[in-house]
Parts: structure tokens; sequence; C-alpha cells
């Protein structure tokens, strides 16, 4: 089974794809099983690092903390945009990280630039500190715990 | 098949209010290109429309349609899911263009008051 679908969730994810993009119809689940078991093959060639997964409800969770604090976020800074002037007080935070999961760490990018307002600059994979540009910089302290808090601990329990 | 105008009157209301919301969020976020100073406050405006703005709009889109053909309509969500992997990646490669711009430039470390930040 491992040889055959050495990425059982790529070749889901890519099946899961084909559907949606072409409508439930046997013909289509087969040609999308058949696609998705090729292609995610091709993944082989690159040697990526195996990846380990917990799912869980720490990815629920994750997700609906993201969706809430991008909404969040959306509100501050647009009232930080329409106020005259902008009134901000933009800084980098540098972050202290115990996540060494190269997808764990990317997973942590991909949030903390998809939230307006802050957005990851650097990571430093020799002293483990990530360097983040903030918009709306009060108390850098509490953005480094509220990061920490909020994301680190269930990226750890989803990939480490 | 229904066509747009025949919406039900509380589905073309809904759509209606979640599309312009969307779009006016990306609009606030363009506005933010212009108004913000220096570049790293910059990135943070495009972010409005690729996340609220781009959500709003396909939610918008995705009750609309499903709707229309009395079934749901749920392949708007990989257009979610495309962008919302996509941007960052282009913002971070933009980010760690300019912080290697201005640290070749001024030589100085970025401070956490902002220190690299270019004003203009």
């Amino acid at each position: 089974m491992k040889r055959l679908v050495p990425f059982p969730l790529l070749a889901l994810a890519l099946f899961a794809m084909w559907i949606l993009l072409t409508g439930f119809s046997p013909g289509h689940v087969l040609l999308g099983a058949l696609v998705a078991l090729i292609v995610s093959r091709t993944m082989l060639s690159l040697r990526p690092e195996p990846p380990r997964v917990r799912i869980g409800w720490a990815m629920v969770r994750l997700a609906g903390l993201v969706l809430a604090d991008i909404v969040r976020s959306n509100m501050a800074v647009a009232k930080i945009i329409l106020s005259n002037p902008p009134d901000r007080h933009a800084g980098f935070i540098e972050l202290p990280t115990d996540l060494r999961s190269p997808y764990a760490l990317a997973v942590l990018a991909l949030i903390i630039t998809a939230t307006p307002g802050s957005l990851w600059v650097q990571h430093d994979a020799n002293r483990h500190v990530i360097l983040i540009h903030v918009l709306d910089l009060v108390d850098e302290t509490e953005w480094v715990t509220q990061i920490r808090e909020r994301y680190e601990r269930l990226l750890m329990e989803i990939f480490e | 098949m229904m066509q747009a105008p025949d919406l039900p009157t509380w589905a073309a209301i809904i759509v209606g209010l979640l599309v312009l919301g969307g779009a006016a969020l990306t609009l606030v976020g363009a506005l933010g290109l212009i108004r913000l100073p220096g570049f790293y406050a910059r990135v943070h405006a495009t972010t409005l429309g690729a996340t609220a703005g781009m959500a709003a709009i396909l939610l918008g889109s995705m009750l609309c349609f499903s709707i229309i053909q009395t079934r749901p309509v749920v392949h708007e969500i990989l257009i979610a899911l495309f962008v919302t992997l996509t941007t960052p990646v282009t913002l971070i490669l933009l980010a760690r263009a300019a912080i290697y711009r201005d640290r070749s430039e001024k030589a100085s470390r970025v401070s956490s008051d902002g220190g690299a930040e270019r004003e203009e």
C-alpha cells in the first residue's frame, strides 16, 4: 500500500480537486483516482522529508482560530488605512520559536502572512528566530506571546 | 434554468451585500497601497483583498450559483485555497527582497523600532 500510494494525503487532495472541478460522475471518479495515483507519484522524485501529520481536533481548532483572526485583523487594518492620517506604529518583532518541522514553519508562515497586519519576513534557522513585520505594533511581547500561545502550541500538536 | 435576475429577493440581497462588501474591502486594500508609507506597511494593505475580500466575493458567488442551479456549487473553495496558499509565498519573497535591499544599502541591522523601514 505504501509503495502504491506513497503520499496518501496528496493523492486524496488531488482526487477531491478533480471531483470538485469536474462534477461527480462514475467516469470522473475513475479518471480522478487514476490522475491522483499517477500525479502524486511524481512527488517521489523530489524526495520530500515525510511529514508527520496528526489529523485531529487541533487542525479544526487552528482553522477556526485563523479564520476568526483574519476577519478581525481585516477590520483593524481597514480602520488604520481609512483613518486620517493613517495611524500606525509599524515595526519588526523577533519571535523565538520552538517549531523545527519545516512543514509546521511553512504553515506558520502562511498564517502570519495571510493575516493582514503581520508579515513573515525571515526565519533564522540557526537561532530559531522568526522576523515578523507588524503594522500596528503596540506591545512587542504581547505579539510574541499571542503567536506562541495561539498558533505555535496547536502547530506543535499537529506536526511534532 | 434560472438566471441571476430570477434570484429570490432574500438571496439577491445577501449575494449583493457579500459581493459589494468584498469589493469594498479590496478597494480599501488598494487605497492602503497609496496611503500607507513605506514598502513593509504597503504589503499589509494588499492582504485585505486577498483574504476577506476574496472570501466574501466567493461566498456570494457560491450562494448565487447554488440557488440558480438548485444544487450546492462549491468548487469556488479551490480558488480560496489556492489564493490563500500562493499569495503569502509571493509576499514573503517580496519582503525578503526588500529586507535584502535595506540591509545592503544601509548595512544596518533591523531594529525593533522599524529602523530599516524606508519612509517615502
